[in-house]
Formats: C-alpha cells, sequence, structure tokens
C-alpha cells in the first residue's frame, strides 16, 4: 500500500491535463526527420503516465524524451540507434511494441500458434465425427432409393441457393 | 485424449488465476533501472550556487564515483514533495550511517535548491546542477526522488524509485554500502 | 433515511438472490415445479429491490447528500444536473450496483419474457444467474457498500473528475454495462445446459435473443466510450489498447463468435461444445475485466480506486464463477452429442472459421493484456504491451473474418460449391480490388496496407450489399417479384446485411482515422490562418469564459474552403477549480464524411497559443458504423421467429419438398 502511495507521489506529471503533446517548438524543420521522430515517439512509453506513448503525453518526461530523440535524429542515428540510445537507459518497459526475444517467444508467436492449435482441433474433432458418422451408416441403396436420393439432393441444392 | 481437451480451458484459467493472485502484491509501475550491474554514465555537471557549505563545491561528474568508496546518488529538487518526506532519512545516510552522499539537483531553479536546502538541510558532498536534465536521463531517471547505491569503482549496484523508508535503508542500501566497502 | 432504505433494499436482495440460487437448482433436479416457479418470483423481486437501491443512491447524489460518504466523494453541489446522476456509477461502488442492477435486470426479464422456455432450464438459468447476483451484492456488502454514511458531513464534495463530466461518457456504462453484464444470461444459459445434459437447436434458439440484446448494447458502449476518447483527449486518437479498453473488446469479440456460432447450433446441430464455451467465455471476460479495473493489478488509465484487498475477492469470485462453470464444462461436454456433419467449404465451415479467428483474436489481445504481469510474476524482467504490437497482431487476425463474412452468406448449408459463390461476388471482388488500385494512385499515402484497408472496406461493403441483391434476385427478376421477395425475407436476414454494413463502415472509418488523416502544428495568434488539407483554419479570438463549475479559455476558430467560411468551432482549455483538473475540449465541425479538428493549447509567453489542427476524413463512419452494427442486432431481435420457439421438423412426403428453413 505504501509502495503504491509512494508511486502515486512520484509521477508528479499525471494525466492532470490530458491535452495532445507535441508543441511547435519541438516540431522539427526537416519533414522526414519530424515524421521518423513522430513514429519513434508512439513507441516510446511515457513512464510518468498510465499507458500513454511520450507523443501522446504532455508530461515533462516525454517531452524531455521527444526532444532527445529529435536530437539523437538530428546527430544521424537511425531509428533502430535513436530506440537502442533510449532502451539502454530505460529498459525494455520504455519499449511499446515488446522486443522479440527469448522471454517474448510466447507472446509474438502466440497468435499464430493459437491459430494453429484450433486448426488442428478442428481438424481432430471432424475426423472423429466423419469417422462415427461412417460407421453409423447402413446398408448400401437400391437403385429406387439412389434415384430418389438424386432427386432430392437436387432440389436441396437449389434450395441451398435461396437460404 | 479428447477428454484433456475438454479440460484445457479450465487448466489455462487456473493458470491465470494463480498470475493474477501474485500480480496483486506486484506494483505494475514500478520500474527497474536498466543499469544495474553496469557502470554509471559519464557525466559532468556544474555546481550548484549558493550553498552554505565548507568542502570544496565544484559540482558532480562521474569522478567523484570512482574513489574506491561505494556512494550513494540522491536525485531531488525543490519542487518535489515527497523529497521533503524523504529527507531525513538523507541526512540519516549522511550523518549517522557516515556513508557520501552526492546529490543530482533535477531540472531546478538554482536559487529555489539553495533556498531549499537552507530550510531541509544540507548533508550532500558534492551536488551537480542538471537543469536541463539530460544527465538524468543518462542515469534512467523518470521521477524524484531517485537513490542509487554505487560502488567503488562506479558500477552503479542499486536504484531505488521513490520517497526512501527506512526498511529500505535497512534492506537494502546499507547491507549493500558495507558488502561494496 | 432514504440511504438506509436504500442499503436494507440490497440485503434484502442478497438473501433473494440466495433463495434463487439453490431452491430452483433443487427444484429442477426433483422436478418440482413449484419450486423451479420460485426462480422467477425471486428474479423479479431481486430486480426491484436492487431498482429500489439504485434510485436511493441515484436520489443521494440528485440532492447532493453528501452524508453518505460515496457522493461525498464523487460529488459536488455546482455539478450539472446530468453529471449529478451520472456520478452515481462514475465510481467504484456506484458501478457496482449499476452491475447488480443489470445482473438483476436479465434475470427479471428472462423471468417474464422466456415463457415458452422449459421450465427445468428456467429454473437453473435463473438459478446461476441468482449465484452470479450474490456474489456482486456479497462484494457490495461487504467491502464497498454505496451507503455507507461519513459521522460529519463535509460542506461540500469532491467533485467528480471533469474527464467524466460529458454526456458521451455519462452514457457510456449503463450502455456498456447492460453489454457486458448481460452477458451473464448466456453464461447462466450455458451453464444451465450443461447442467441438464442437453444443447439443442432449441437452446440455441433461446440464447440467441438475449446475447444479442446484450451485443447490441456492448457494441454501443465501446462506441461511446470511443467517441469520448476522440472528441475529449484532444489528439483525435479514438483507441489506445488500454488494459480496461480490451477488457471491453474481449467480451466483444467471444459475443460476435457466440451469436454466429449459435447459429450453426441451431440449423445444423453441430458446433455445441464450442458455443457453450464461448458463453461461458464471453462472460468470464466481463469478470475479468471487472478485476483488472478494480485490483490495480494492470496499469490503465481507466482504473478505479486500485485497492489490492478488494482485488483478492474479485477474484475469489472469478475463481469460483468461472472454475465452477469451466470445470463443469469439461466433466459434461464430451457427451454433448452433435449429430451434423459438414464439408470444410460450406456455411457451417464459414462460420467455424469466423469462430476461429475471432476466438484467436479474443485469445491474443488477452495474451498482450497479460504479458507483462505474466512476466512480473515470474521476474522475467519488466516489458510494455502497447498498441504496435495488438496493431500488427489484430489486423492479420481479422482479415480471414472479413473475407469469410462476406462469402459466408453465398454458401449453402453442409457442402458448397465455392466457385459457384464466389461467381455471385465477383463483383464485390473487383470493386475491392479496383479500391485498391484506384487508393494506390490516388492518394498521397505510401505503403500497400491502407490501399488493402480500403479494398477491403469496400469488399465488405459491395459484398453485403450483393447478398441481399442475391436475394432478392434483384434485376434478374421483375421488380415486383424483387418486391416481393424482399418482404418475405426474414427480419434476421436484414439484421445481417444491416449488421455486416455497419462493419464495413467502421473499417474504412478506422482506415480514414489513422491513415489518411493531416496533422498540423503551430503556434497562432488572432488573425493568423493555418492550412490543412485544402482547409483554412484562422484564428478569429481567444476568449476567457465562465462555465457552470469551470473557468475556460476558448479559441474560436473560422474554416473556411476556397475562400468560402464553412463553419466556426470553439475549442476550449478548461480548469475545473474543486477537483484542480484541467480538461481539452475540442472544436469539432462534423460533416458526414469527415471531420475538422480544432485544439487550443496553452499560451505561450510571447504572445501565440499551440494549436493543433487535424483533417479527419472518413472518422464520422466509425460511430455511424457501430450505431448501424447495432441496428442490425436490434433489427435482428425483432424477428418473430425469435420469439415463437424452435422450429418443429415438418416430416416431407418424398417427392414433396418440406420448404427450408427460410435462412
Amino acid at each position: 500500500m505504501l509502495r503504491l502511495f509512494a508511486g502515486l507521489l512520484l509521477a508528479l506529471s499525471l494525466l492532470a491535463n490530458p491535452a495532445a503533446a507535441v508543441l511547435p517548438d519541438e516540431v522539427l524543420d526537416d519533414p522526414v526527420l519530424e515524421s521518423r521522430a513522430r513514429d519513434l515517439s508512439l513507441e516510446l512509453r511515457c513512464l510518468v503516465c498510465q499507458n500513454q506513448s511520450i507523443d501522446d503525453s504532455n508530461a515533462e518526461l516525454a517531452r524531455d524524451l521527444r526532444l532527445l530523440v529529435r536530437e539523437r535524429l538530428i546527430a544521424g542515428d537511425t531509428d533502430e540507434e535513436a530506440m537502442a540510445y533510449i532502451r539502454a537507459r530505460y529498459g525494455d518497459f520504455v519499449l511499446l511494441r515488446p522486443p522479440v526475444q527469448k522471454s517474448t517467444y510466447l507472446l509474438w508467436y502466440g497468435p499464430i500458434g493459437i491459430v494453429v492449435i484450433g486448426i488442428v482441433i478442428v481438424f481432430v474433432t471432424s475426423r472423429r465425427r466423419r469417422a462415427m458418422a461412417a460407421t453409423t451408416a447402413t446398408a448400401p441403396l437400391s437403385e429406387a432409393e439412389r434415384t430418389r436420393l438424386d432427386a432430392a439432393l437436387a432440389r436441396e441444392d437449389a434450395d441451398g441457393d435461396k437460404s | 485424449m479428447r477428454r484433456l481437451l475438454y479440460l484445457l480451458p479450465l487448466v489455462i484459467c487456473i493458470g491465470i488465476g494463480l498470475f493474477f493472485y501474485r500480480g496483486l502484491d506486484l506494483n505494475p509501475r514500478e520500474l527497474p533501472s536498466a543499469l544495474i550491474n553496469k557502470p554509471a554514465p559519464e557525466f559532468e555537471l556544474p555546481k550548484l550556487p549558493g550553498r552554505d557549505v565548507q568542502q570544496e563545491n565544484d559540482g558532480l561528474a562521474r569522478t567523484d564515483l570512482t574513489t574506491g568508496k561505494p556512494v550513494i546518488v540522491n536525485v531531488w529538487a525543490s519542487w518535489c514533495i515527497p523529497c521533503v518526506a524523504e529527507h531525513p532519512l538523507v541526512d540519516r545516510l549522511a550523518k549517522r550511517e557516515g556513508v557520501t552522499v552526492h546529490g543530482i539537483n533535477y531540472r531546478d531553479k538554482p536559487d529555489a535548491a539553495a533556498a531549499w536546502l537552507k530550510r531541509h538541510g544540507d548533508p550532500y558532498d558534492k551536488i551537480g546542477k542538471d537543469e536541463s536534465g539530460r544527465t538524468s536521463i543518462d542515469w534512467g531517471v523518470y521521477g524524484v526522488p531517485e537513490t542509487y547505491v554505487v560502488d567503488g569503482n562506479g558500477v552503479i549496484l542499486y536504484r531505488h524509485a521513490g520517497a526512501l523508508s527506512p526498511e529500505i535503508l535497512e534492506n537494502f542500501i546499507l547491507p549493500l554500502v558495507k558488502d561494496a566497502g | 433515511m432514504i440511504a438506509e432504505i436504500g442499503h436494507f433494499a440490497l440485503i434484502a436482495a442478497f438473501l433473494l438472490a440466495g433463495l434463487q440460487s439453490t431452491v430452483p437448482l433443487y427444484g429442477a433436479h426433483k422436478g418440482d415445479r413449484g419450486m423451479m416457479e420460485l426462480a422467477r418470483s425471486t428474479a423479479v423481486g431481486q430486480f426491484v429491490l436492487v431498482l429500489l437501491a439504485f434510485a436511493a443512491l441515484v436520489n443521494a447524489f440528485v440532492t447532493s447528500d453528501f452524508s453518505v460518504l460515496n457522493v461525498a466523494q464523487n460529488s459536488h453541489s455546482l455539478k450539472p444536473m446530468l453529471y449529478k446522476i451520472s456520478g452515481t456509477w462514475g465510481n467504484h461502488e456506484g458501478s457496482l450496483l449499476l452491475w447488480a442492477l443489470i445482473l438483476s435486470l436479465f434475470g427479471a426479464m428472462v423471468a417474464c419474457f422466456g415463457r415458452n422456455l422449459p421450465p427445468s432450464l428456467r429454473a437453473r438459468t435463473l438459478a446461476i444467474q441468482g449465484m452470479i447476483a450474490l456474489g456482486f451484492l456479497a462484494f457490495m456488502l461487504f467491502t464497498s457498500n454505496p451507503f455507507d454514511r461519513i459521522l460529519a458531513p463535509p460542506p461540500d464534495g469532491a467533485g467528480l473528475n471533469p474527464l467524466l463530466q460529458d454526456p458521451g461518457l455519462a452514457f457510456h456504462p449503463p450502455f456498456l454495462y447492460f453489454g457486458y453484464v448481460g452477458l451473464s444470461i448466456s453464461f447462466s444459459f450455458a451453464v444451465a445446459a450443461l447442467i441438464e445434459g442437453k444443447v439443442d437447436a432449441a437452446w440455441a434458439r433461446w440464447v440467441r435473443p438475449w446475447t444479442l440484446a446484450a451485443w447490441c448494447g456492448l457494441t454501443v458502449g465501446i462506441g461511446l466510450g470511443s467517441w469520448w476518447a476522440y472528441y475529449e483527449l484532444g489528439w483525435g486518437g479514438f483507441w489506445f489498447w488500454d488494459p480496461v479498453e480490451n477488457a471491453s473488446f474481449m467480451p466483444w469479440l467471444a459475443a460476435t463468435a457466440l451469436l454466429h456460432s449459435a447459429i450453426v447450433v441451431e440449423k445444423r446441430d453441430a458446433l455445441k461444445s464450442w458455443t457453450i464455451l464461448l458463453a461461458i467465455v464471453a462472460f468470464s471476460l466481463s469478470l475479468l475485466g471487472t478485476f483488472l479495473v478494480r485490483s490495480g493489478v494492470l496499469t490503465s488509465v481507466h482504473a478505479f480506486a486500485t485497492d489490492p484487498e478488494r482485488g483478492v475477492f474479485i477474484l475469489g469470485l472469478l475463481g469460483v464463477a468461472i472454475g465452477g462453470s469451466l470445470t463443469l464444462f469439461a466433466i459434461r461436454a464430451p457427451k454433448l452429442q452433435a449429430s451434423g456433419v459438414f464439408q470444410p467449404i460450406s456455411r457451417e465451415g464459414a462460420l467455424l472459421l469466423n469462430n476461429l479467428f475471432l476466438s484467436a483474436a479474443a485469445a491474443t489481445v488477452l495474451l498482450g493484456t497479460l504479458y507483462p504481469l505474466f512476466l512480473d510474476v515470474l521476474d522475467a524482467g519488466k516489458v510494455s504491451v502497447g498498441p504496435p504490437f495488438f496493431n500488427a497482431t489484430f489486423g492479420p487476425l481479422m482479415a480471414p473474418v472479413l473475407t469469410a463474412m462476406v462469402i459466408g452468406p453465398f454458401l449453402s448449408w453442409k457442402r458448397a460449391d465455392l466457385r459457384h459463390a464466389m461467381q455471385k461476388v465477383w463483383l464485390g471482388v473487383a470493386a475491392g480490388v479496383g479500391a485498391i488500385v484506384l487508393t494506390l494512385i490516388l492518394s498521397g499515402v505510401e505503403g500497400v496496407l491502407p490501399a488493402v484497408g480500403v479494398g477491403a472496406a469496400v469488399w465488405i461493403i459491395a459484398g453485403t450489399l450483393l447478398e441481399l441483391a442475391e436475394r432478392v434476385k434483384l434485376f434478374r427478376v421483375p421488380l415486383g417479384e424483387t418486391w416481393r421477395r424482399a418482404r418475405r425475407t426474414p427480419r434476421a436476414a436484414y439484421g445481417m446485411t444491416v449488421a455486416h454494413l455497419g462493419v464495413g463502415l467502421v473499417v474504412a472509418g478506422v482506415l480514414g482515422a489513422t491513415v489518411f488523416k493531416t496533422e498540423s502544428i503551430q503556434s497562432m495568434k488572432p488573425g493568423d490562418a493555418a492550412i490543412v488539407a485544402g482547409y483554412t483554419f484562422t484564428l478569429d479570438r481567444v476568449e476567457r469564459i465562465q462555465g457552470p463549475n469551470y473557468l475556460a479559455e476558448r479559441g474560436v476558430f473560422r474554416i473556411s474552403e476556397g475562400g468560402k467560411e464553412i463553419a466556426t468551432v470553439n475549442a476550449e482549455r478548461r480548469n475545473y477549480p474543486v477537483e484542480n483538473e484541467m480538461t481539452t475540449e475540442a472544436g469539432i465541425h462534423t460533416t458526414w464524411v469527415e471531420d475538422l479538428y480544432a485544439v487550443i493549447g496553452e499560451g505561450a509567453p510571447g504572445g501565440g497559443w499551440t494549436t493543433r489542427l487535424y483533417h479527419n476524413p472518413l472518422v464520422p463512419w466509425i460511430w455511424l458504423g457501430t450505431i448501424i452494427m447495432s441496428l442490425g442486432g436490434v433489427i435482428s431481435l425483432t424477428d418473430r421467429r425469435l420469439r415463437i420457439g424452435a422450429p418443429t421438423r415438418r416430416r416431407a412426403a418424398v417427392g414433396g419438398a418440406a420448404p427450408a428453413p427460410a435462412e
């Protein structure tokens, strides 16, 4: 409880003023660099806010980091280098896109894994059901029954278009 | 085999529930320092004018952290309320426990900082003035107050974010300083 | 006095819920009609009592009775009346009371309108519903009593967070709760069916209207929340993959899958286990959301009072409800016999595909939301899982759903000819591809994905309309015949068309709001102008105004296009002195196809003001789309067949065609 309280105190520029964030004096003259800076800012977490990026937050630390990103880009860093610079100081938590590493394999490969598992389950259960249906098949049809069956199927096809 | 499949949702939920149970004790906003067991960043901060202090007051730099003796670096500001709350403990570290405590004054107005020290006491050895906050960013500071334990070779051993408490002192900071000393 | 009445009403409701949870279950087991019928009277009684309690709390807020702790903490005498009322549910305790209200409302509705349900199923369903209500009433009575008094009432209250003092957000909780609390009844039906050991077409038909009603509410609720974020938070964002947003979205995904899955159970007697599981999972996700918001386990902009002790209670509630139902599922579901067999390429197949990917999407959102906690507990580091992750994974998972949802209605049951179906919808494919090409050529936006998105939206809208046209054989038979067919088309089919159209609109709107928007940030003095996407915004003046409980700085913008003035908008920065908080109100000019959006920021010492100006094309379609989706659901609800009951199988003489259930 105490820790929670201290944490709250620590975050001094909390969600008091939810106005959008980038100020005119931060905007770089070079539109390409500025666009890169905005994209990178969207990937960096505002550490004193509740779930915002530094692009969205008007906390002081968010502004400092926005300026820092722009500084790094002007100094010639690539996108990866600028992000690595910030990550070296604040750790993985500052990245809103979790890095793909051993601890996050489950996260990144999870979705496709879930789909695959789902498809497998569907296959397994449908095969079982088909097997059950097959074992309940009766004696082969007679000629007359076959004709009736074909007629009924043809009708079902025609109806199927309607439904 | 099929039975096991039907059991899967339950198993997953129990797992998630256990995580939640443990998670209730954790603080999702607490951020561990990225610099633990790494050398402190290279930096040189100017002095804070107006200090009421006899010893040499020429700012704080990385060289002050590699003297062979472990030190504490406390990040503070005059506009920070928890800093007032924890200040007696900083005082205790410096005076009673005899540990060298340096300060980084974070994004502050120099006269306000000096006045704050006069009012609440100045237990710091050296103080570096970080008005832009850039050096603090190099330290991975994300709020004030923060307190770092640095060993004699300039390696950061520990970081506490938030106001200090006697438990933090006794359970973490003092033992680390003793071991490193 | 009134607060005490409310409190006693809650206690009485709690006792009634206790009766409702136990006697009817036993009665169903024994076949005792009287005990089973007790479910209906207790359900209605519980609703009346909880309504009484709710009214008592609303009264306390409306009369600004600060001797009630909840009112003192969350209200203020200067607040406008609408927000005094909505403040009732804008806090932890009040929102729990809203939970209990909707829980009991759905129970009462089943008691009153579920006349054609078999008594044992109804009794068991209401019993389960009663158990859930018991849990929530207990939670309130023992940890979060809205009627606690303060011995020394303050002269005035602490006020309501200004962000919540807003019409959109005032109505967001009631709709949202109607939705995801309403899913409780699907849950109860599912558990009751497991107890009975029987899931058949009749069950699916009974479950559908309730699920549909809840789904409509949830759709509107999420839409309202998103719309509020868009116009209130000041930068045109409308979805942040925040844990609490995800907590409402996951039940929606599961409920959508449930709705579609129930169709297969009803029509083809297949997919039973999956449907039951979805019903349980959808409500479990709602319960999970409640836990996430109130326990402090995850960071979120939405979190209520975060209190780990309350968190333990809710976790216990979750354990009993979810653990219990899933245990029952593990034991009973294997015994559910399905009889419908179908080929992969068939309408069932398309619905199954839909289910699979919707469920995977819900699971992915869950994974991303909980992953930071997962790693933290394992001491494996701290990561953030933010919008970049969700955007990267959710889109691809939705692609198959958006494809199948257009083709599916063209496929026949049991086995279908894909080529045949594609022939009917080729126009839709062509339209989609054409849209992709046109976007690549005409729009200034880089990248293939935006064009694909536009293509998807066009594909959905065109394909859905084509299906309706096919159904009535538009232009292929005389108009009179088309009209006759249209009149014979069941409402549920129209509901589907409308709802799917809504989805297409939402996809288009989301694209417009993200990829195709234009932003301009600058400092302006009165008289300055800025051009955004061909529109000229002129800052006319900045004035100070006084509201009922706030002071504001208002920037008046005149917007013109090609020299002709088209609108004036007001953008404000408000300061609420009581709560000591600031909000921004964007100035928005909406047409049916785009938004022009102005925000005024702080004044700089030099004299100018920071302004942010946006052109957001197609954004209104997001909200329009969600309303239309919900409308589709409502249209489906009015289908008479849902009230009549399960169709009886008519034995067709060989050679005579039995009319296939027309849908």
